[in-house]
């Protein structure tokens, strides 16, 4: 049985057919969960997928983070189950506190679509399980707000339990220690800014975001297998 | 005397004669106000209809000609593409960021209410020389409002071009092009038929913003700084999320077959979307002032009438299906009123309240199809013949130091592009550094992939219209045919963007005119049907109008996407050859303005060898034979050369080139080809057996770029200057990277 | 209207980033100002202002209520902090 990922729709987000469509590719299956809703129904793993969410207004991700879909997905990674914000999702993440730190504006104040090297800093994650560490990835951002800051304890704890999971090689947009992705303590939600959905298919420039999905499949596979065993 | 009412609303005294003549007595303020906006210049295209009759508007898979929101063509599979292209010149000049980012939404309404899907914009962007601080002014808040509407409303902008020209000092062009796809049967056109059923004004609130947008900024030109701070009220503010939510909510309502039809609301506002959804079917309409929910208090009938408040939609209902549109609407947190009833005998009637007054009542067909066609004089400029233009024009200057020269003409536009975010929806293969955008089709519906893609271009060259505008544009359409070829792809349909001057000016008529002939001859020469346009007139500051400037979008197909395009990629090693013939004529290059000369007479275009080059072009790219192609355009054979260097990092020797004039002519029918050795032989083929002249001029590799006895530049220095040009010039502190 | 909120008032939240917290924003003005002749400007820092109108019973409840906003709502409390100042509403209605 193929692993159920459910793809988090706010209004304003617009990456959620995009991670779709590269779930599917991959063998997954996809559903979109409706942000009013309460529930994350049973999926195996769940994507807050890029976008502008309530048009980013106020700060990226501050509306979004109150919506009732918020509070089952808390829940759903309390219980270990696998989540990843993109981008905007990372940024949503941040601001409900499932994840530590926050996403600036970019050093260049422009917002920037462009390909990024990223070097795998740690595969103890539900999304870099199938890298290598110190594997380079190309991997596009499109952001404005994506320059990674948290305090210096904050800093050193993530350092300390190797909780940075992806780093920029050429650093883009002024982000603390170079850091592209984050994961939180348990290791099972995982934020990042650059888009893997957009890394899918050499026809469109790199398909490097293969291996990160994979993980993530592999994580829903595994919480799927435990569901059906209990 | 105080000025008659018409005069300030922009209506001539012999138009007011008109609309007495059509109502059979004296207007109301409030008539005479929805008369104005619907017969200004923007509306009405009163000046340039007679002209763009001419253009052919027909050819297979043509679903929906001019004269609707977008053209639609079929581009198989059961999908239809919707594709429109506009302009949004003046309110750019007056609020760059605002002007901009409101194109950009005003467009993407044009095409989600055929029942598209918006899946890509294109950006057209021209404006003063780099020199001139506040021409980057408006250059710089163009590509934010651009870049934080576009990202945000999340359409994709694949495409466009950036050109700096001091014919746009004070005067920028802000073109936008939008791509929408649908299934076919899901079409839907901007009509309200049915007596009874209602039309629901979906979207924002109306305010003041914009009132008489359209008579007070798209039809009359800039004179100096303050007036043009007296025109500030009239532009509009954007709310992208607004309209992301309005995208998902119409689409909803288009698939539940909820909508009898459906209109956006631009210039002109509520008067122009419900008088032309009633008159084209031909039905009138009863609008309930009152109804239309407001943001600002104390406003007239005629300002709500008139008012340009963006991100709202007219959907023409049945009473039946009321509750599910509210229900539809209501998830996507999207405002909804009905404000207006269908109704038999032809009448657009403004009431306050139902059963109130009537404050207006006026033939709907007569505000949008009525206004008077204007056959405005047309002279040819002095000394226009091709023999005084050959004798009497000035001589060209001779090159000094070719290196320099190329130098000076190279700049990276990725510091525009690299704002846009132009990889969603996971379809852009080739995105805005190519010579087209190529982008993956897949159903609108289903997802389905088709293997096959569509191509954007647009293109447009003031400098060749502004010495010849018939020629020059009849060669625009070529390089878009060119273009699409060097990705693989044959061209389908085209739109166009024509942006002139004061047409009031006979000489500008005349270039109008002559650009439409031009377009006309090379559209028919090429089998391509014109589906949509606009026009802007009035292009002009401190009375001199801008170097006429038609722009074009080509929708083209690629019938296999097997692999990317090869791009304007240099493997070193891999030959180059030069496909087509070098006429080595000045006149109209980007070389010649640089060194200050204008006029004389443009290459020859011969549209047979056109596309057979175009033909032959394809055929090797979509046999995946060349490594690398470009388009020869903009700066001729060295241009071209050089940004395959600097986009590549490798060098390029070449040898066979006569002089300046060969090297710098933008003579058209040329592609540069980057082919591996070991099938140089079956590229030479595949060029003779299709009869097309071509000739090996060199070889990819090193760290220079050298073309013997005219130029060798350091690569690193072209880099540099390349990559730096614009972001320096911007104010871009550092290079990222 | 309930009747137990006698009074309104004027509310202005200041949001702005923490001390030590990088503000690329402030950096680049504080950077062009010399190039536009304003000399010895330092410290720059961009913030954004939020202002609304608030029924309380009294100023201090308004201040609590807005205070309470910032901390769930208006900042992020990881980058940025806020200052809230509370007025009686001029016209208003008793």
């Amino acid at each position: 049985m193929s692993p159920r990922v459910g793809v988090v729709l706010f209004p304003g987000s617009n990456c959620e057919m995009d991670v779709q469509e590269a779930v599917r590719g991959l063998g997954g299956d996809a559903e979109l969960l409706w942000h009013g809703d309460a529930t994350v129904g049973g999926v195996d793993a769940v994507v807050v997928p890029g976008g502008f969410a309530h048009g980013d207004y106020l700060r990226p991700g501050a509306i979004a983070r109150f919506s009732p879909v918020m509070a089952a997905i808390q829940a759903f990674a309390a219980d270990g189950g696998p989540v990843v914000g993109i981008c905007n999702g990372f940024q949503v993440l941040t601001e409900a506190g499932l994840l530590p730190g926050a996403l600036q504006k970019n050093r260049g104040l422009k917002f920037l679509c462009t390909m990024a090297t990223l070097e795998v800093a740690s595969t103890d994650s539900v999304l870099t399980s199938a890298c290598t560490v110190g594997q380079q990835l190309q991997v596009p951002i499109n952001h404005f707000e994506g320059n990674y800051t948290c305090d210096p304890e904050t800093l050193a704890a993530l350092r300390a339990e190797d909780r940075v999971v992806l780093r920029y090689v050429g650093n883009p947009n002024g982000s603390m220690d170079d850091i592209a992705g984050v994961c939180n303590e348990s290791r099972n939600v995982v934020g990042l800014m650059p888009h893997p959905e957009r890394a899918i298919s050499p026809l469109l420039g790199s398909d490097d975001g293969v291996p990160l999905l994979r993980s993530l499949l592999a994580a829903a596979g595994a919480a799927a297998g435990a569901t059906v065993g209990a | 005397m105080p000025e008659p009412l018409h005069r300030s609303l922009g209506l001539t005294d012999d138009e007011a004669e008109s609309i007495r003549q059509i109502l059979g007595r004296e207007p109301n303020h409030l008539e005479l106000a929805m008369y104005a906006v619907m017969w200004s210049e923007h509306c009405s295209y009163k000046s340039s209809r007679v002209h763009l009759k001419r253009l052919p508007t027909e050819g297979e898979g043509v679903l929906v000609g001019p004269g609707e929101n977008a053209g639609v063509v079929d581009v198989g599979d059961g999908i239809a593409a919707a594709l429109r292209i506009e302009s949004h010149n003046h309110p750019s000049a007056i609020e760059p960021y605002q002007g901009a980012a409101t194109g950009a939404g005003g467009i993407l309404r044009d095409i989600f209410t055929m029942g598209a899907r918006p899946i890509a914009l294109m950006d057209p962007l021209r404006f003063g020389s780099l020199d001139d601080a506040r021409s980057r002014w408006i250059a710089e808040g163009v590509v934010s409002g651009i870049s934080g509407y576009g990202n945000s409303v999340g359409v994709p902008t694949v495409g466009g071009e950036t050109v700096f020209d001091e014919t746009y000092a004070d005067n920028p062009l802000v073109n936008v092009l939008c791509l929408g796809l649908l299934p076919k049967e899901r079409l839907v056109l901007g009509q309200a038929t049915g007596v009874g059923n209602l039309a629901v004004l979906l979207g924002s609130t109306t305010g003041r913003d914009g009132i008489g947008g359209v008579s007070v900024l798209a039809s009359a030109g800039f004179g100096d700084e303050e007036s043009d701070a007296d025109k500030r009220p009239s532009v509009q503010v954007g709310d992208p999320f607004e309209e992301k939510r309005l995208i998902e909510a119409c689409l909803e309502l288009l698939d539940a077959g909820l909508v009898v039809g459906i209109q956006d609301l631009g210039g002109a506002g509520i008067t122009c979307a419900t008088s032309e959804t009633a008159s084209r079917g031909g039905m009138g309409m009863d609008v309930d002032v009152r109804a239309i929910p407001l943001r600002e208090e104390g406003m007239e009938p005629f300002e709500i009438m008139t008012s340009e408040s963006q991100e709202r939609m007219l959907a023409i209902v049945e009473p039946g299906g009321l509750d599910q549109v509210l229900a539809i609407c209501e998830k996507w947190e999207i405002r909804a009123s009905v404000i207006g009833k269908v109704t038999d005998g032809g009448a657009l009637r403004i009431l306050d309240g139902w059963d109130g007054e009537v404050l207006a009542e006026v033939p709907a067909a007569s505000l949008h199809d009525a206004a008077p066609l204007y056959h405005r004089p047309i002279a040819a400029p002095a000394g226009w013949s091709e023999a005084d233009r050959r004798l009497a024009g000035p001589p060209m200057p001779e090159s000094v130091d070719a290196g320099k020269e190329l130098l000076d003409m190279l700049a990276d536009t990725s510091w525009v592009s690299s704002q846009y975010d132009h990889q969603l929806f996971l379809n852009t293969v080739e995105g805005p550094a190519g010579d087209a955008a190529v982008l993956r089709l897949k159903h609108p519906a289903t997802g389905a992939d088709t293997g096959r893609a569509l191509a954007l271009t647009t293109d447009g060259n003031h400098r060749w219209c502004a010495v010849d505008p018939r020629r020059g544009t009849a060669m625009i359409v070529a390089e878009s045919v060119l273009n699409l070829a060097v990705v693989g792809a044959r061209p389908v349909a085209v739109v166009n963007c024509l942006n002139f001057g004061n047409p009031e000016h006979p000489e500008v008529m005349w270039q109008f005119s002559e650009a439409v002939d031009g377009m006309t001859e090379a559209c028919l020469a090429f089998g391509l049907p014109v589906i949509g346009g606009n026009v802007s007139f009035y292009n002009e500051s401190r009375g001199s109008d801008i170097d006429p400037t038609p722009v074009l979008g080509v929708l083209g197909v690629v019938d296999r996407l097997e692999r990317r395009p090869p791009g304007t990629t240099l493997v070193a090693g891999h030959r180059l050859l030069l496909v087509g013939v070098t006429q080595p004529e000045l006149s109209g290059s980007l070389w010649a303005r640089n060194q200050g000369h204008r006029g004389g007479v443009l290459p020859a275009l011969d549209t047979a060898v056109h596309a057979a080059v175009a033909g032959a072009v394809r055929t090797l790219v979509t046999g995946g034979l060349v490594s690398g192609a470009h388009d020869v355009s903009s700066g001729g054979l060295g241009l071209a050369l050089a940004e395959m260097a600097v986009r590549s990092g490798v060098g390029v020797s070449v040898a066979r080139i006569a002089g300046a004039a060969e090297l710098f002519s933008e003579s058209p029918s040329r592609a540069i080809l980057a082919v591996a050795p070991e099938v140089l032989t079956n590229v030479e083929n595949v060029l003779e057996h299709a009869g097309v002249p071509y000739a090996r001029i060199g070889v990819a590799g090193g760290d220079r770029i050298t073309v013997k006895d005219l130029l060798d530049l350091p690569l690193a220095e072209a880099v540099g200057v390349w990559r730096d040009r614009l972001p320096h010039a911007l104010g871009e502190g550092t290079v990222q990277g | 209207m309930c009747e137990s909120w006698a009074m309104r008032y004027s509310v202005q939240v200041e949001v702005r980033l923490r001390p030590g917290i990088a503000d690329p924003q402030g950096a680049t003005i504080e950077r062009s100002l010399p190039h536009l002749g304003f000399d010895g400007v330092s410290e720059v820092r961009v913030g954004k202002m939020i202002r609304f109108v608030i029924d309380a019973a009294d100023e201090a409840a308004a201040a609590a209520e807005a205070e309470d906003m910032c901390r769930r709502f208006l900042t992020n409390p990881v980058i940025e902090d806020s200052e809230v100042t509370v007025s009686v509403l001029e016209g208003a209605p008793a």
